[in-house]
This record gives C-alpha cells, sequence and structure tokens, in this order.
C-alpha cells in the first residue's frame, strides 16, 4: 500500500484550526449560528466524499508532523486571540474539561469503571488550590490537588470493587452527592460561599495579571490557556501510551469481559485500581489548576449535573478516544456560551445532544479505532 | 505416566442443587480425555471449578503439588491450566494479535514504568510476540495468519474458536480443556478443526487436553480415556469403545426401554 501523503492531514489541521479562529470571533448569533450549519453540512459532506478517512489515514502515518502541525495552529490561535478574555478563557477551560475527561476515559473509556463523580474528583482539585495555595510552591499544590483526589478515590475502591455495572455506578453517584453535601456543610472549606483561591504563580510569574509588551496587553487567561495546553498535552501523551501497552490490553479485557480474563491471570481489581486512580488524579490536576484560574471555588460548581456533562463529553466524543474527548469538550463548553439561546437551556442542550448521539451515531462523533501500539506499528 | 490432574471427591453445589458429587478423577501426563454426558450432567462445571471460576464445596483437585480448589483463577493459570469456553468469550471489539496476547498474559511485562517509559523495550517485545503469535495463528489457518489486526467480531465461529484455542496455548500450558469445540459448527468445520488441534498437538507433545465434546465422532477418534458424567456423577469410565457399550452410559443418553 502506498503511504498517504500529509497533505489531507495538513490540510485538515488548518481547516479546524481556521474553524476555530472564525467560530471564536464570531459576535452575532446569526454568524454562531451560520457557523455551526456550516460545520454539520461540512462534516457530512467531507465523510460522503471519504476525505475524512484521508485525512485521519494521513495524520496517522504521520504522527510526529500531525504534532508539530497541531502546535503550530494552536500557536497561531493563541497569537490571534491574546489580547482578549473571552477566547483565551474559553480555550483554557476546553483544554482543562479535556484533561479531566481524559482522567475518566482511563476509567470508564478502558477499565470499564463508571465514574459518575468527575466533578467530585475536579472539585477535590480545586479545593485543594484554596487550601493549599496560600502555603506551597503551586506547582506542588496542583500534585496534590491530583494526590488528594486519588486519595480520595481510594475510600471508593472497596464498594466499586464489590459491586458491577450499574450497582458500582450507584456507588459513584452517592459518593459526587456526598461530596456536595459535605463541602457545603463544612465551614472550614467555606460552606455554601466557597472559598478564594490564589492565582497560580511560578518563580514570581504571576499568571493572573496581563502580560504588557509594547502597547498590546496580553490577557491574563492566556498564562492559563498555555499552562492548560502543556498539562492536556502531557495527560494525552500518557493516555495514549497507557492505551497502547500491555497495560492497555489489560484494561480492555477486564472491561470486557472479567471472567474470561481471571482466567488467562488478569487480575481485574488491580487494573481496576489503578485505572481508577489514575483517573481521578488527572481529574484532581486538571480541578486544582481550574480552580486557581477562577479564583474561587464553590460547592455549586460540582454538582451530580456537573458529573453528567463529564460523562456526555466522554459518551459525545466516543468513549476512549482522546481526539475524541477534546472535541467533544470543545463543543459542550463553546456552545452553550457563544449561543445565548442555549444559555438558559444548556442542561437540556446536553441531554438532547446525548440521545441524539446515542440514537444516531452510538460510538461518538470520533469512534475508538482498533489499537496500533506504535504509531504507524501495523505489519502484515 | 504419571498423574497431572487427580481429583478426589470433588463437589459443586449452588443452593439445594448438586452440580457435581464426589467426583474421583485422573488425568494422566501427556493424556487425551474425553469428557461426556448428557446435557447438564456437570462437564463444564467441573472446567469451571477447575480453573477457579466457581469454588468446590468438598473435595480436592491436585495438579502438581498445589490443590486448585484453594487457588485464585489468575494462580491457576499461572500454575499451567488455560481453557476455551463453550460460548466463545472472545474479546469482540479487540483485534487477533489482542485476544491472543490476553492468554499470554503470564510471559508479558505488566509494570506501569516499563509500559509507559520503556518504549523502545516495550516494542521489542511487540514485535517478538507479534511473530510468536503469528506463528501459531498460521498453525491453524494461513488467512487467520494475515490479518492479526482485525477485530475479532468480524470473523465466523469456526474462526472464533481457531482464535480462542491460539488464546488458551499461547501461554504453553500443561493443561488444556476444550469445552465443546465442535459447538455451533457443522460437521466439516468440527472436522477441520480436529485436524488443526491434532496437528498443533504434534509439535507440544507435553500439552495435556480434557476435551468436553457432544460429537461422538470426535470423541472416538481423538480421545484415548473417556469419562461419563451423569446428574453430577462418574457413571463410567475406560475407552470409548467400552464406554460406548456400558448400558449406564446408554440408559443416560436415551432412557430406559
Amino acid at each position: 500500500m502506498k503511504p498517504a501523503s500529509f497533505l489531507p492531514g495538513l490540510a485538515g489541521i488548518a481547516a479546524t484550526a481556521a474553524y476555530g479562529a472564525f467560530f471564536l470571533h464570531a459576535e452575532s448569533q446569526a454568524e454562531v449560528l451560520g457557523l455551526v450549519a456550516l460545520a454539520g453540512a461540512g462534516v457530512a459532506a467531507l465523510a460522503r466524499l471519504g476525505w475524512s478517512e484521508r485525512v485521519r489515514e494521513s495524520l496517522a502515518e504521520h504522527p510526529a508532523r500531525s504534532r508539530a502541525a497541531t502546535a503550530v495552529a494552536l500557536a497561531a490561535i493563541l497569537a490571534l486571540f491574546c489580547r482578549e478574555h473571552f477566547p483565551m478563557l474559553m480555550l483554557a477551560s476546553v483544554l482543562l474539561y479535556t484533561v479531566a475527561c481524559l482522567g475518566l476515559t482511563v476509567q470508564f473509556g478502558y477499565a470499564g469503571v463508571v465514574n459518575f463523580a468527575g466533578a467530585a474528583f475536579f472539585g477535590i482539585g480545586a479545593y485543594t488550590s484554596a487550601v493549599l495555595g496560600a502555603h506551597l510552591w503551586h506547582p506542588l499544590v496542583v500534585l496534590a490537588g491530583g494526590a488528594m483526589a486519588a486519595l480520595v478515590g481510594s475510600l471508593l475502591i472497596l464498594p466499586v470493587l464489590r459491586t458491577r455495572g450499574h450497582y458500582a455506578a450507584l456507588v459513584t453517584v452517592a459518593f459526587g452527592l456526598l461530596f456536595r453535601t459535605f463541602v457545603e456543610v463544612n465551614d472550614a472549606l467555606g460552606g455554601p460561599q466557597g472559598l478564594q483561591i490564589k492565582g497560580m504563580n511560578l518563580f514570581g510569574w504571576d499568571f493572573n495579571s496581563g502580560i504588557r509588551i509594547g502597547d498590546t496587553e496580553i490577557s491574563f487567561y492566556t498564562n492559563y490557556a498555555v499552562l492548560a495546553l502543556g498539562l492536556a498535552a502531557l495527560a494525552f501523551a500518557v493516555v495514549r501510551r497507557l492505551e497502547r501497552s500491555w497495560v492497555g490490553l489489560n484494561l480492555d479485557a477486564v472491561r470486557l469481559d472479567e471472567t474470561a480474563s481471571a482466567v488467562f491471570g488478569i487480575d481485574a481489581a488491580r487494573w481496576k485500581i489503578l485505572a481508577f486512580t489514575l483517573g481521578n488524579f488527572i481529574a484532581g490536576v486538571a480541578g486544582s489548576v481550574y480552580g486557581m484560574m477562577n479564583g474561587f471555588v464553590a460547592p455549586n460548581s460540582f454538582t451530580f449535573g456537573d458529573s453528567l456533562i463529564l460523562v456526555s463529553i466522554l459518551i459525545l466524543g466516543g468513549l476512549g478516544n482522546p481526539w475524541g474527548v477534546a472535541l467533544a469538550a470543545s463543543i459542550v463548553v463553546v456552545l452553550p456560551e457563544k449561543l445565548q439561546a442555549l444559555q438558559e437551556y444548556r442542561l437540556l442542550f446536553y441531554a438532547v445532544l446525548v440521545i441524539a448521539i446515542l440514537l444516531f451515531r452510538p460510538d461518538g462523533l470520533l469512534p475508538r479505532r482498533a489499537r496500533e501500539y506504535l504509531p504507524g506499528w501495523k505489519p502484515r | 505416566m504419571s498423574v497431572l490432574l487427580a481429583c478426589r471427591g470433588l463437589s459443586v453445589r449452588f443452593g439445594g442443587l448438586v452440580a457435581l458429587d464426589a467426583l474421583d478423577l485422573e488425568v494422566r501426563q501427556g493424556a487425551i480425555l474425553g469428557l461426556i454426558g448428557p446435557n447438564g450432567s456437570g462437564k463444564t462445571t467441573f472446567f469451571n471449578v477447575i480453573t477457579g471460576v466457581y469454588s468446590a464445596a468438598a473435595g480436592e483437585a491436585r495438579f502438581g503439588g498445589e490443590d486448585l480448589t484453594r487457588l485464585a483463577p489468575q494462580r491457576i493459570y499461572a500454575a499451567g491450566i488455560t481453557r476455551t469456553f463453550q460460548r466463545s468469550r472472545l474479546a469482540l471489539p479487540l483485534s487477533i494479535f489482542d485476544n491472543v496476547m490476553i492468554g499470554n498474559h503470564r510471559l508479558l511485562d505488566h509494570r506501569l514504568w516499563f509500559n509507559l517509559f520503556r518504549r523502545a523495550a516495550l516494542k521489542r517485545q511487540l514485535e517478538e510476540n507479534l511473530e510468536k503469535a503469528r506463528a501459531l495463528v498460521a498453525a491453524f489457518s494461513k488467512r487467520l495468519a494475515g490479518r492479526m489486526f482485525d477485530a475479532v467480531g468480524a470473523f465466523s465461529m469456526i474462526d472464533r474458536r481457531r482464535i480462542e484455542i491460539c488464546r488458551a496455548l499461547v501461554s504453553e500450558p500443561r493443561l488444556l480443556l476444550l469445552d465443546e469445540p465442535s459447538a455451533g459448527m457443522t460437521h466439516e468445520e468440527t472436522r477441520e478443526l480436529m485436524e488443526d488441534m491434532l496437528a498443533v498437538r504434534a509439535r507440544l507433545p507435553g500439552l495435556t487436553l480434557v476435551i468436553i465434546e457432544h460429537e461422538m465422532n470426535v470423541i472416538e477418534r481423538i480421545t484415548e480415556r473417556c469419562v461419563v458424567l451423569n446428574y453430577g456423577r462418574k457413571i463410567s469410565e475406560g475407552a470409548y469403545a467400552e464406554i460406548a457399550r456400558d448400558p449406564q452410559v446408554q440408559e443416560a443418553y436415551l432412557g430406559k426401554e
């Protein structure tokens, strides 16, 4: 087979980036609606012509170049919008949601451990930032946020391991509700009003003040967008490598048939604990940075509904596909902000979206592909 | 030849139902033992208790120096027992290679650090194991060996059974338990599969086999000795020609005149 050229892939990345830029730029409702319609029609047409498959193949065959092109595209978007607060806030939020959902992907997508308390673990990270932010070097605070989420999650491991399927899901639902009530009545954690969080500070670089270069003032959200981008790249690499390894194979085997995998020596408990802990750690890290960016944390941001949004991002994107997570996070975070008509009906919008996906495209927008252990490693 | 597996008084109960009733059974090293009996006579239950899926209510099953009834399924696999399932239990969305590698668990490196950060070493391990898996699958079907990265769900019943047998063989077990390999297949397909089985076994002379089968010509052709179960009890034992003449066996299968 002739190796695919990189051109279709490059065109795909460029078109996606340009679309993203237009979307972030669009102000009027007519523009936004037009762009949404364009995306729908465009994606359908490209799939019809078989071009989306060519783009995918081309990207899969040139992993290093794809990464470089993606980095350039993101840098271009950063350069274009770095002076404005709103687009940078959107970008940073999308990326942090992506990180949190990558954590849930390890749990739900790979090991099959459903977690309906994602927002709670995200929140534990944010609360950790609030409590430790004034006392500790901030990179350590972020790590502590992840560690706290993993630690609190370990309380749940026993009940999750002892139950299966729906019952394990119910355990996490109960925990999510419990978490919110716990912080709401806990005065040391600010009760219903929540707590202030100090902004990120790295070696004297204060993330919460804009940077002035000549006449232009760069939004302080750009700091967080860059940081979130770094975190997303890191989480992406870890999750990808995890999937493309013997560990990823074990996680899949446990999810698909626990009894059959036990007969072949696979210890379901070991792998579920690993996936659950790692997933919560990643969600906690994302929450910790998110808290610093927002400047405050309150119980109302981490409700059961917020956990459902995280799960709906997984299902919408395509369970187990990191790229799907990034795409779905963009849709779920940005679209309601841009379409004011949707603002009021946010949750309704998510519900309709998830039902539509389950009906018409049950594997998600970007279904997970067969495991390719090493990029391009598919010897015949 | 020495005894590889020795069961004494092995019993399994589900509430009031006695699925396996004080079974005494021996499998000699290198033998092919047929396990037959009407539906619900306890054959699959026997496999399940030997592989640790069910726990025994009484009795023991000695394999090497260990009592299998006290071991978790994972330890039993590590001791060298693998099996296939009556209704194929492959991981359908995963590729042939992935499924065979699930069976190869014992011989792979599962440390997190190794898998995430020693990618060059992991690549070597992948390549070695791909060759090994491909050679094994090729012994059953050249066509399948050329499609190692296709999802198992896309293949026919007989191909899935071949893949399942490869998954059970790849870790070079000492004892292989085949649970009705001909289920859901035509006579022609069953014959084909048995040819493949015998060919593979010829390359692995140390392998001991226990096979559950309803196709009596398969049993007649490949087994040296048979054990007949009925209502969880052993009612007959011997070469196929002997047990086929046993009035108790005829009664269990055909009923009393």
